[in-house]
């Protein structure tokens, strides 16, 4: 299920702003790829060109290439939405919808699209809600607010959310931080789960949280305040932080940096 | 008040000499006992007048005895306070006295039977006779008037708020401001000259109708546009990132998101355009009799009413005419109390 995602020479603007500059890069399949880089460097930027959610914003604009398992992401007659269903999204702050139910919201990506056997629903909500490490704590209250539930619980109500509607990839934006340690500690191990079945992207800013979950860090930089953000290097976790092969890379990891 | 503590004998820097909690009241009580002695020792006979010197002396003696003894700081805080207060005295009094006067005045004639027959064969100097057909009338009109600018005003709404950019959207938005400005006598000749005297379809309640909802249509899209935008953005996002269209999304999770908020404009439009007189003045006509049909032949209404048995001028037409004030307020009020339920039921829910 899980799919390669190959970016070449990608550039997005805001407006007439240039945010991120010609990145490319390979996202491997069933693995983590973690995204590392000061604030202000396009991180989250990259993240959402990925599954076309950068054209969102106000002006915003995509040049190059996003290839999923060889299909273009921004080629003529490609459905952003249908773009979004494959590759899921989890943002930095949870977001459940305040007006449905923990069961509601895990079902949402299925009933919003139309697309579900009214049979099926159950399970696939206890699958996912399985999957998010949370059906224990909310199994009793399915049909409580999701608003109700903790910050934690809420972020890996948004990931039960997020995974319910079987995406092959999933996009996670500083998923951990607004979140205490141990809730922290839940999601990094459920990312080491998920990543049997999905390709999982994510940002951080905690060297430790990319160091314990990701296969591969990418480090993005801007050269000055205003300018563009670029990668600088993509490679195995390991070898980024015990050998990186850029200085810059190795000044932010050990705190050198600015 | 010379007596008052001094702050530096104070040995704590933190704690200073603050008056005590019942403080505001008793000025205000000193206030308006002193304005009650101006107010007769200078033979003033306007209670206005009195009311305007109590609310002086409350707040510049609430100033000076709070910056003796709190100091300036506290005082200009308190004097903020007292400020609130006194207009929010002056917004309730006129609001409390209206509904007072009418009350006592409406209910000589307001009972079962006002309510349930009209004026179909009692003379204006005749006791008896109801606002039946009026608010019928009401209730049609305002309720066409709801059904033509709710769609039109929230589809407008939605619009500006998710997809407006650029020219278009700046001209519905200038359009909407100039349509809040339009006093309803120039709304009622607009369909006047358009619906009847152009298209010759004589005087209808549902004439009365499209005028209202010209008045009605803007403050829809105003209020629900301000409620759309307080939808947060990461709710749609969330949305749009499960891979679910932007239509849906809006009908799904805005709507609902907002629709508590939505409900309440709407209800306050209604309740603005039920009073409305002069529209139903020029196109819906008036009559004492009950006639169903909305879309044929004169109606009446419960404004109308109001204006035509105040101008009968005899005792039982002005006991009537009080009748029909009370109900008119009493319709507005409990429209806006179910709008209050509305919004309460509908809200984003909280808590476990
Ligand atoms: N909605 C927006 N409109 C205009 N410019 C934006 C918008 N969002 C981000 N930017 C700009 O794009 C650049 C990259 O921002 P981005 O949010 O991608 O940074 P980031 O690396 O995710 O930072 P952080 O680590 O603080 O989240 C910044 O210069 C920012 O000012
Ligand atoms: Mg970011």
């Amino acid at each position: 299920m899980a799919k390669r995602i190959d970016v070449s020479g990608l550039t997005a603007y805001y407006g007439a702003h240039r945010a991120i500059e010609d990145i490319s890069m390979t996202v491997e399949p069933r693995s983590v790829t973690a995204f590392i880089g000061p604030s202000g460097c396009g991180k989250s930027t990259f993240l959402r060109t990925l599954n076309r959610m950068h054209e969102v914003t106000p002006g915003g604009r995509v040049e190059g290439k996003v290839l999923l398992d060889d299909e273009d992401l921004y080629g003529t007659g490609v459905d952003p939405v249908a773009v979004r269903r494959t590759i899921g999204m989890v943002f930095q702050r949870p977001n459940p919808f305040p007006t449905m139910s923990i069961f509601d919201n895990v079902a949402a990506g299925l009933r919003l699209n139309g697309s579900y056997k009214k049979s099926e629903l159950n399970d696939v909500v206890e699958k996912s809600l399985k999957g998010a490490n949370l059906w224990n704590e909310v199994k009793d209250r399915l049909n409580k607010p999701g608003s109700g539930l903790s910050g934690g619980q809420q972020q890996r109500l948004c990931i039960a959310r997020a995974i319910a509607v079987e995406p092959q990839v999933l996009l996670m934006d500083e998923p951990c931080s607004a979140l205490d340690p141990i809730s922290t500690l839940a999601i990094e191990d459920l990312i080491g789960e998920l990543k049997e079945r999905f390709t999982i992207v994510i940002v951080t800013h905690n060297m430790q949280q990319a160091a314990r979950v990701s296969d591969r860090t990418a480090f993005f930089n801007l050269s000055a305040v205003g300018q563009p953000g670029r990668l600088i290097e993509i490679d195995d976790t390991e070898r980024i932080f015990s050998n990186p092969s850029v200085q810059a890379t190795e000044d932010y990891i050990s705190g050198r940096f600015g | 008040m010379s007596t008052a503590p001094l702050t530096d004998k104070r040995p704590s820097t933190l704690r200073g000499a603050s008056l005590p909690k019942w403080s505001p009241w008793a000025i205000a009580a000193g206030s308006v006992a002193l304005a009650v002695g101006i107010g007769l020792a200078a033979a003033l006979d306007s209670k206005v007048q009195w009311g305007l010197i109590a609310a002086l002396l409350f707040v510049f003696g609430t100033y000076g005895i709070a910056a003796r003894v709190e100091g300036r700081r506290q005082a200009k805080d308190r004097v903020a306070t007292s400020l609130v207060w006194v207009c929010f005295i002056v917004a309730v009094v006129p609001l409390a006295s209206l509904i007072w006067e009418t009350v006592k005045r409406g209910v000589k004639a307001f009972d079962l039977y006002f309510l349930s027959h009209s004026m179909g064969v009692v003379a204006d100097n005749e006791p008896g006779g109801g606002i039946y057909h009026a608010l019928l009338g009401t209730l049609e009109q305002v309720g066409i008037a709801t059904l033509i600018s709710v769609p039109i005003g929230v589809l407008t709404a939605i619009y500006l708020v998710e997809y407006g950019r650029g020219k278009l959207a700046r001209a519905v938005t200038f359009f909407v401001d100039v349509m809040t400005g339009v006093p309803s006598i120039v709304a009622g000749l607009f369909i006047l000259s358009f619906w009847i005297l152009i298209l010759d379809m004589g005087y209808s309640g549902f004439a009365g109708a499209l005028a209202l909802s010209i008045l009605m249509m803007p403050v829809v899209v105003r209020s629900t546009e301000e409620m759309l935008k307080l939808v947060p953005n990461e709710l749609r996002e969330a949305s749009l990132a499960l891979g679910v269209p932007k239509w849906r999304t809006i009908i799904k999770v805005v709507l609902p998101t907002s629709i508590g908020g939505i409900t309440t404009g709407v209800m306050l439009a209604v309740a603005r355009i039920t009073g409305e007189t002069a529209p139903v003045l020029l196109l819906v006509w008036g009559t004492n009799f009950i006639n169903n049909n909305p879309f044929s032949g004169p109606q009446a209404s419960l404004p109308l009413y109001i204006y035509r048995q105040y101008s009968a001028g005899t005792e039982v037409a002005y006991d009537r005419a009080w009748a029909a004030a009370l109900a008119l307020i009493a319709f507005v009020m409990i429209l806006n109390l179910a709008a209050r339920g509305i919004a309460r039921w509908k809200a984003p829910k909280t808590g476990r």
